[in-house]
């Protein structure tokens, strides 16, 4: 899960979105003197922060629909809240913004309200990578934003970018890595697997996963730092004590926009790219309203603005957008991506996290 | 002034109000906890009410044990650093005048202000190899070149005890001032050299006292998870970094709290047992 953009955020602060997350939803909504309305969550933080000032004006100036927006904790708090609260027949808010694990957990108690996508119009012009399907063809949700995990190094101590994700088996890079710490953010195993065994499908047995497994335990004395901390692995690879790892690609590009010696570089494998999907509660009443909405979000010129202003991969064609090169190569790349198998971070989580936890701590 | 057994009611009444707080925010917590430890998980979603001892079943295993292991292990010595810093020091600080007593109280509370997190980070940075300590050592040429010193075992104790020593002397603190200071007198008198004075005199009158505050500053080391992660390599993650890991990012509370139940649990029996090897002791003596 991912705490995007906001480096200083810590443990304890997810634990204060909670708390505030749950402050909202006890305080009575104070809407703005418009008729229709939609609650709107989206991850806390800078997020919100961005959307509340880039996005949201401009949709009710255009719909005529008022936005509130909730800010959500990261993690799946906010899908246990959602999910007790559409027992009740509560949709603390309308439309949230959700990780893929979570939509597919969402999916099992079949939490998401299907969506009409005849009421989207780009609907044909999403990669498809960002149309969340339930296993019956009702889609359950739509690419809201996306975004990169690529390998990053220390332009001091690397004059040379790497090009492969092999460079994190290199003996050469022994104690200099820094990498993430849990099985289900790191998305190492696919890395693996599209690097060394033809592809993520190699994934799809146990045998498959165990020689992954193998394969990554070979990168162990080369790594420094497991770090669940974004700030503490940014400030290290900035500073060169760790000159080497896996980290955003965005806010890489953001710290040598600022002078630091970084770099972040597309592998010819491929960079990592996770995403956060638009679902929309089933105890939600705001149906129409949600699809504008939707629909709205998915336009090409709002996913350029999205690029521009918050700094995220577009959802659609790249060939719809009017983003320059280098606006795309700030956030994006033509490679084409590793997708992460989040459907085994449902249906064998446990078993994942053991071996995991074994490898790196054993 | 006598001490008079409570009689009616009333006489209970000031009791309530932290009775209440107790169970409002210890016990019901702690019941609720116990309870979750034996539902049953669901994988890919989340828990259903159940009376299953799967949770335990799984942390019953060597993997589990070694984190134990090194849990306790970490806790101890970081009780034991602590005290062996603390008692010289807590004795030569009630021997200063007032006004530098005050002085350092001020300095080791303003200590307490700061959170684990900043003092991981900045341990992290006085530790690291390019802007660390070391770099000082290379300036007044004691060494060849600058190295990293964290991660590692001895940064996550250092940053520990760091943490801990200014609860260990606020606790200390009480115990020395009140110490009779005739007794050292005494055994100066007697010809025993400060140092002897020091150990078979004043430690044997504050055995109590540092075995109390053994076990405190053990059970506020056991429950540390964010140095570990920030100063130790994964072998040096303790059993509370596991808890976190399962509660936050699994969402596998009904693991989380088992195992939480038995550090809980584990921790009282060493508590306990301190205490009776304490007590037959004293008996002994």
């Amino acid at each position: 899960m991912r705490k995007t953009f906001n480096p200083s955020i810590s443990r304890r602060t997810v634990l204060g979105g909670t708390a505030a997350a749950i402050g909202v939803l006890a305080m009575p909504s104070i809407l703005r003197a418009q008729d229709r309305s939609l609650k709107v969550g989206v991850y806390g933080g800078y997020f919100k922060d961005s959307f509340d000032k880039n996005i949201f004006p401009d949709f009710t100036a255009a719909s005529g629909i008022a936005v509130e927006s909730i800010a959500e904790p990261t993690g799946e708090a906010w899908l246990v809240q959602l999910e007790q609260a559409a027992k009740a027949g509560v949709a603390p808010a309308d439309v949230s913004m959700m990780s893929q694990v979570a939509m597919l957990k969402g999916q099992s108690t079949d939490l998401w309200a299907p969506i009409d996508t005849a009421k989207i119009k780009n609907y044909d012009n999403l990669l498809e990578r960002f149309v969340n399907k339930y296993p019956d063809g009702r889609v359950a949700g739509i690419g809201a934003v996306a975004w990169y995990i690529t390998l990053v190094t220390n332009t001091d101590t690397y004059p040379e970018a790497p090009d492969s994700w092999a460079a994190l088996w290199d003996p050469a890079n022994a104690d200099k890595l820094g990498l993430l710490a849990l099985v289900s953010n790191s998305f190492l195993l696919e890395v693996t697997a599209k690097t060394y065994m033809g592809g993520t499908n190699a994934l799809d047995t146990e045998e498959g996963l165990n020689k992954a497994f193998e394969k990554l335990a070979e990168v162990k004395p080369n790594v420094r730092l497991w770090y669940r901390d974004e700030a503490q692995f940014e400030q290290a690879l900035k500073s060169g004590e760790i000159p080497m790892g896996q980290y955003y690609h965005d806010v890489t590009g953001l710290a040598a926009a600022d002078g630091h010696p970084v770099r972040s570089t597309f592998p010819k494998e491929g960079g990592i790219q996770d995403s956060g999907c638009w679902a929309l509660s089933r105890a939600s009443e705001k149906v129409e309203e949600a699809h504008v909405f939707i629909d709205y979000m998915s336009q090409p010129e709002i996913q350029s603005t999205l690029s521009r202003k918050v700094g995220t991969a577009p959802t659609l064609k790249r060939e719809l957008l009017d983003l320059t090169p280098e606006e795309f190569a700030s956030v994006s790349s033509d490679i084409e991506p590793i997708i992460p198998r989040y459907d085994l971070y449902q249906t064998k989580s446990d078993w994942l996290n053991q071996k995991w936890t074994e490898l790196i701590v054993g | 002034m006598r001490r008079e057994k409570p009689a009616t009611l009333a006489d209970y009444a000031p009791l309530a109000f932290p009775a209440i707080m107790l169970s409002v925010f210890f016990v019901i917590p702690f019941g609720t906890m116990i309870a979750v430890s034996f539902f049953q998980r669901q994988q890919g979603g989340f828990y259903t009410p159940a009376f299953v001892f799967d949770n335990y079943e799984r942390f019953l295993s060597l993997f589990f044990a070694h984190v134990l292991g090194f849990s306790l292990m970490l806790a101890v010595m970081v009780a034991v650093c602590c005290v062996a810093i603390g008692v010289p020091f807590t004795y030569m600080l009630t021997r200063m005048s007032r006004r530098a007593q005050i002085a350092w109280m001020v300095a080791l509370l303003s200590v307490l202000s700061l959170s684990e997190v900043i003092i991981g980070f900045a341990w992290s940075t006085l530790l690291s190899r390019t802007a660390g300590i070391t770099n000082l050592l290379v300036a007044i040429g004691l060494m060849e070149k600058a190295v990293a010193l964290s991660p590692g075992f001895p940064a996550v104790l250092t940053a520990m005890v760091y943490q801990a020593l200014p609860y260990t002397i606020l606790v200390l603190y009480p115990a020395l001032v009140r110490l009779d200071p005739t007794l050292t007198e005494a055994a100066r008198t007697l010809g025993a050299s400060p140092l002897k004075a020091f150990f078979t005199v004043v430690l044997p009158a504050l055995r109590t006292t540092i075995l109390a505050t053994l076990i405190m500053v053990f059970i506020f080391a056991l429950g540390s998870y964010l140095l570990p992660q920030i100063l130790g390599r994964p072998q040096h993650w303790t059993l509370s970094v596991l808890i976190t890991d399962q509660a936050i990012y699994q969402s596998n509370m009904p693991f989380a709290a088992a195992m939480a139940v038995f550090l809980v649990l584990v921790t009282l029996g060493m508590v306990t047992l301190t205490l009776f090897a304490g007590r037959k002791r004293e008996a002994a003596i």
